[in-house]
């Protein structure tokens, strides 16, 4: 049995006599080890299933198993007992600002009835493992967005959880210190083996970071998968647009149409080896072709690289479509774009 | 009114008698204090329980919660004095007198206690919600969400509710005084006014003064020292 496994999810809230599916029928499974993404826009629901896992909410059906547990069933002390196992990482850090860096650590140690010696060696530690060396008296309101929110995954990191359960952990980060903190996350699952479960709404951090990804949209989970796979063969128009945001976006590509007109404009897709053999010149030299690139990326992802690219191709009509059919046999994503 | 009349009105140190005013105020600062003992301990948990019932979407808890409140706001309205009036078989009862500074303290409780609890209900709304969020996923109970969260967190605005409380309960030992409770105001009234000695009433006055700003420099003080936001 997978670590995580959620069968049938829903949770609906009523409002004002309203129903919300805040959560509808979902199916995941997520093993040990894992950093599992959650991308959504706006009130898709991630916040909601996020919560599900740790009993902040509670299913109104559906069956949440953890470990072998079941966890929608547990109540009170037995709900907060497994809460301490579980560490929660939240958008806006929710430290608080009466407590110093190192207390704020302490603070589920004393939860957890941790020896007042060994709570504070093991703070001292955590605070070095975030890399807030010679911060631990200082409070919270002195320190950058960055630096609080170490001190939250380090707290959230303090009763040595088997899961991590990130909410927008880094929507109020700037770009860099974004970065730094997914690799501190990265490094706390390679090194501690934590399972980590990333909502965002952000695909370029999902592709940072995690392995498998799951769409979600008003409650339900979309799409689901490998997260190169999902960036290549987007299905769903959701997760298409969550990929667009990172590639070039659709609109651009309809407007070079307009500007190159002489030959084919044409849209290539690379994934991992690809993106770093010398293909392109290949083409050139083997049929009679020009080619021009007009704009084009790569982006590094954790095992492999995904790139596009966008060229126009310049020659007669049918050695066009040989080197484009050359490109199709080297596992090349090809698109045509048509003229307006 | 010429000069030298109004100094010998209001001052007149010949009618000061030391003696006096040091039992006076210590009156003042004995029902001050032992009453806000009492105010702090009855006000946080009345604030606690308001600020509960008005989280829960129970309809009994609803009920309770406007009980509570149409109770502590009579509390709160009946002009002190009027309260004191009031209150004097429930004194003369509690404490088997209703004179001296002793018998002062059960009315200026219960007027200054609903006060203060609905100054801790708001202070606790304020403590930013994600906060205890992030101790409920911390397997945090009821009573450690209390101690460790809701009161560490609000602790500035319960000390100047104190400060505010305080203050307004000074002037209410001072009227507590008029009607035989003693302290700064009693001497003031009986002493001052009764007798017509305008210093002693003058003098009288610019003692609670110096107490209310003490208390005001006091609060002030300690709301900076655990404001770390
Ligand atoms: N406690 C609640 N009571 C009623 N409705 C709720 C509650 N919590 C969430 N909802 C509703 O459920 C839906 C999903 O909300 P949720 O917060 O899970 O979205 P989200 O994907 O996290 O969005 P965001 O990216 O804005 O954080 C929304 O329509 C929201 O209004
Ligand atoms: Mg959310």
């Amino acid at each position: 049995m997978a670590f995580i496994e959620l069968k049938q999810v829903s949770k609906q809230f009523i409002q004002k006599n309203q129903r919300i599916d805040a959560v509808n029928q979902v199916d995941l499974t997520i093993q040990k080890g894992e950093i599992f993404g959650i991308v959504g826009y706006s009130g898709a629901g991630k916040s909601t299933l996020i919560r599900l896992f740790n009993g902040l909410e509670k299913p109104t059906a559906g069956k949440i198993t953890i470990n072998g547990e079941e966890i929608q069933q547990l109540k009170g002390k037995e709900l907060r007992k497994f809460r301490k196992k579980v560490g929660m990482i939240f958008q806006h850090f929710n430290l608080l600002w009466s407590r110093t860096v190192e207390e704020n650590i302490l603070l589920p140690l004393e939860l957890a009835g941790v020896a007042k010696e060994e709570r504070e060696e093991r703070a001292k530690e955590l605070i070095q493992l975030v890399g807030l060396s010679g911060k631990n008296n200082t409070y919270p309101a002195q320190l950058s967005g960055g630096q609080k929110q170490r001190v939250g995954i380090a707290r959230a990191l303090a009763n040595q959880p088997e899961i991590l359960l990130v909410d927008e952990g880094t929507s109020a980060l700037d770009p860099q210190t974004t970065d730094e903190v997914l690799e501190l996350l990265a490094e706390v699952n390679q090194r501690l083996g934590v399972t980590i479960i990333f909502i965002t709404h952000e695909m370029h951090v999902i592709r940072k970071i995690c392995q498998k990804v799951a769409v979600m949209e008003s409650g339900k989970v979309v799409e689901f998968g490998e997260v190169t796979e999902v960036f290549e063969h987007p299905k769903q128009a959701v997760t298409k647009r969550f990929v667009q945001q990172e590639t070039i976006p659709e609109a651009n590509l309809a407007d070079f149409s307009d500007q190159y007109t002489e030959g084919k404009l044409v849209k290539l897709t690379f994934r991992g080896d690809q993106a770093r053999q010398p293909i392109l010149s290949q083409v050139i030299r083997k049929f009679q072709i020009d080619m021009s690139v007009i704009q084009g990326q790569i982006q590094a992802m954790r095992e492999t690289s995904f790139g596009t690219l966008i060229v126009e191709i310049i020659g007669e009509e049918k050695e066009m479509d040989r080197a484009l059919l050359f490109l199709v046999e080297q596992g090349i994503g090809v698109e045509v774009v048509d003229h307006a | 009114m010429h000069k030298g009349n109004f100094k010998e009105m209001y001052l007149n140190t010949e009618q000061l008698d030391l003696g006096k005013f040091k039992v006076a105020t210590s009156e003042t600062l004995y029902m001050t204090v032992v009453s806000m003992l009492f105010v702090i301990i009855i006000g946080l948990i009345l604030g606690l329980l308001l600020y509960n019932l008005g989280k829960s979407k129970r309809i009994g808890a609803k009920i309770f919660y406007n009980l509570l409140s149409i109770i502590s706001n009579i509390c709160r309205s009946v002009p002190f004095i009027i309260l004191i009036i009031l209150l004097i078989p429930f004194t003369k009862a509690l404490m088997g007198t209703f004179l001296g500074a002793k018998a002062a303290i059960p009315s200026l409780v219960i007027s200054a206690a609903p006060f203060y609890g609905r100054l801790v209900e708001m202070a606790f709304r304020e403590v930013d919600h994600g906060v205890l969020e992030a101790a409920n996923s911390m397997g945090a109970n009821k009573w450690e969400l209390v101690t460790k969260v809701l009161i560490p967190e609000s602790l500035p605005a319960l000390i100047s509710g104190v400060t505010v409380t305080v203050i307004t309960m000074i002037g209410f030992t001072a009227m507590a005084g008029a009607i035989g409770a003693g302290g700064l105001g009693g001497l003031a009234y009986q002493e001052g006014f009764m007798r017509n000695r305008p210093t002693i009433t003058l003098f009288a006055t610019i003692c609670v003064l110096v107490i209310v700003f003490m208390v005001q420099w006091l609060g002030d003080w300690a709301v900076k020292k655990t404001d770390k936001r």
